[in-house]
């Protein structure tokens, strides 16, 4: 068994097109962007639809429930980690770790819930944990 | 209008290093150089193109052309990883067919094993204002594990297993022993693939790529130049390039570019997969070749780990004798960009050129494809289909 292990997380870059999305992080909500065009969400974030190419984009909440479409478990380092796409209930398949659990456990299907975690130095990072 | 018949590869040339502490990367760039020109029977006074891409130092082609002395009417840096140089040759044909240059010189070099990178494993660094550098980087993709991801999902949808893998790296091995400039030159078995070191699951030590120095060239010319020289006549025939993103989050990470490039540079051909004699696959993962044999159609999407666990890319057993060289996994990956590597193989067996024990019989249609960037992410395909005339 391989507990997940707190990993030292990078802070992410907040950009202005991106603030809303960081800023709900730092309140422990997951927000994605849906296209009143098209009707159709995306990720990662963008100001301009990149399925229609329309502007008329706007922040939507997410559930925060996803299931796993695929993960490593990365072994050769001093805390190993498991990267993983999560597909959210929303549609868009997002990257991102899976946490607070036994890595060995992972399985692709797995049903997860979107956890919170610190950066360092920045706004917390949408991870996934077993939910 | 096509670039088919418009364009010659003249010389192809790989540095013999695979650790170059002694040297410098202008310096390799500079001597691959030397020696493709020196293959084509050609001088840097010939050259009127310049093809490189992120390995070369400086601003784009500025430092390393002004390092060699060229002259140049034509330049293009397009850099899509390692898949760049098989880029660059179809540029090259384009540039050529539209009398923009006549002899064209594409170099790569690099050093990343004598400088120390941890390039499989260490989680990459992007500048902020990459736009989806905040959504990736802090979960800490590297490039082994952006790849073990494709390879999960395939195995998850297909059923391929990590003994279907390392018939890849088997292959390569049973080839690189005939090469005495390959970095590992030992035949191993599947046992052995399966039994070395996870890495990132289910990517092992042995599915992965040699760290390499070093560096290649090629030269490519016009029919008029081809005329006057003595090397056997390697033309172009096809090209397609194309990138597979990440689809605004519908992600899906069994296929790859190859469904694109793959019929782009067959239909230009006019040539069908049964035709090929000879393919350089990409291979900085055992995993990028099974999906890219499916994806440029040499099998059915899913088949691949059958395809290979048939022992079809090994020279003289299989139906498609692969990276007779020992590919990126057992010979050379230099600047950690393989795909100049690729088609100086593919150039070396249409030519007669490659070993005895690997030379393919009559190989007179030969394919190189290059996969640079991430299966992971956002990669771009590029496939080139090369004749002997």
């Amino acid at each position: 068994m391989a507990m997940a292990q707190a990993r030292k997380i990078q802070a992410p870059q907040v950009l202005p097109e991106t603030k809303p999305f960081w800023d709900a992080a730092a309140q422990g909500r997951l927000i994605i962007k849906h296209c009143t065009a098209c009707h159709q969400p995306h990720h990662y974030p963008r100001s301009i639809c990149p399925f229609c190419g329309s502007d008329a984009t706007e922040w939507r909440p997410a559930s925060g429930r996803g299931t796993i479409y695929t993960y490593s478990i990365m072994r050769r380092v001093p805390e190993p980690y498991a990267i993983a796409y999560v597909t959210l209930e929303e549609g868009p398949t997002i990257m991102t770790n899976i946490v607070d659990c036994d890595l060995d456990a992972i399985r692709i299907g797995q049903a997860v819930r979107v956890v919170f975690k610190p950066s360092e130095g920045g706004p917390p990072v949408p991870m996934f944990a077993p939910a | 209008m096509t670039i088919k018949g418009k364009a010659y590869i003249a010389g192809a040339f790989e540095h013999p290093t695979r650790k170059a502490d002694d040297k410098s990367v202008a310096q390799l760039h500079a001597e691959v150089a030397k020696g493709a020109l020196e293959d084509a029977g050609l001088t840097k006074n010939d050259v009127d193109g310049y093809f490189c891409a992120g390995d070369a130092p400086g601003l784009g082609p500025l430092s390393m052309a002004d390092y060699m002395g060229l002259k140049l009417r034509h330049v293009d840096t397009t850099d899509t990883g390692g898949s760049s140089y098989v880029i660059h040759v179809a540029h090259a044909a384009e540039a050529i067919a539209l009398g923009k240059c006549s002899v064209a010189l594409i170099t790569l070099a690099g050093r990343p094993r004598s400088e120390g990178q941890a390039t499989g494993t260490a989680p990459r660094v992007l500048p902020a204002a990459v736009p989806d550098a905040a959504f990736e980087v802090p979960y800490a993709p590297a490039t082994a594990n952006m790849y073990a991801m494709a390879a999960m999902r395939h195995m998850h949808q297909f059923g391929t297993t990590s003994a279907q893998l390392a018939w890849v790296k088997v292959a390569a091995s049973q080839h690189a022993q005939y090469n005495p400039h390959a970095m590992l030159r030992e035949v191993v078995t599947v046992e052995e693939v399966v039994n070395s070191p996870m890495i990132t699951d289910p990517l092992h030590r042995l599915d992965c790529c040699v760290i390499s120095d070093g560096g290649g060239a090629l030269v490519v010319v016009s029919p008029e130049v081809m005329r006057h020289l003595r090397r056997p006549r390697v033309k172009l025939l096809g090209a397609g390039e194309a990138p597979k993103l990440q689809l605004g989050g519908k992600v899906d990470l069994t296929y790859t570019g190859a469904v694109w490039s793959g019929p782009a540079a067959f239909a230009e051909a006019g040539l069908k997969p049964a035709d090929i004699k000879y393919a350089s696959i990409y291979d900085s993962f055992t995993i990028t070749v099974v999906m890219t044999l499916e994806d440029l159609g040499f099998c059915e999407k899913g088949q691949g780990g059958k395809f290979v666990a048939e022992g079809n890319l090994i020279s003289g057993v299989g139906r498609l004798p692969f990276n007779t060289d020992g590919g990126g996994l057992c010979n050379n990956h230099p600047a950690n960009r393989g795909g100049m590597t690729k088609v100086i193989e593919a150039v070396r067996q249409l030519r007669g050129e490659a070993h005895p024990k690997v030379q393919v019989k009559n190989c007179d249609v030969a394919l190189a494809h290059g996969t640079g960037g991430s299966l992971g992410t956002r990669h771009m395909s590029s496939t080139l289909i090369l004749g002997r005339e």
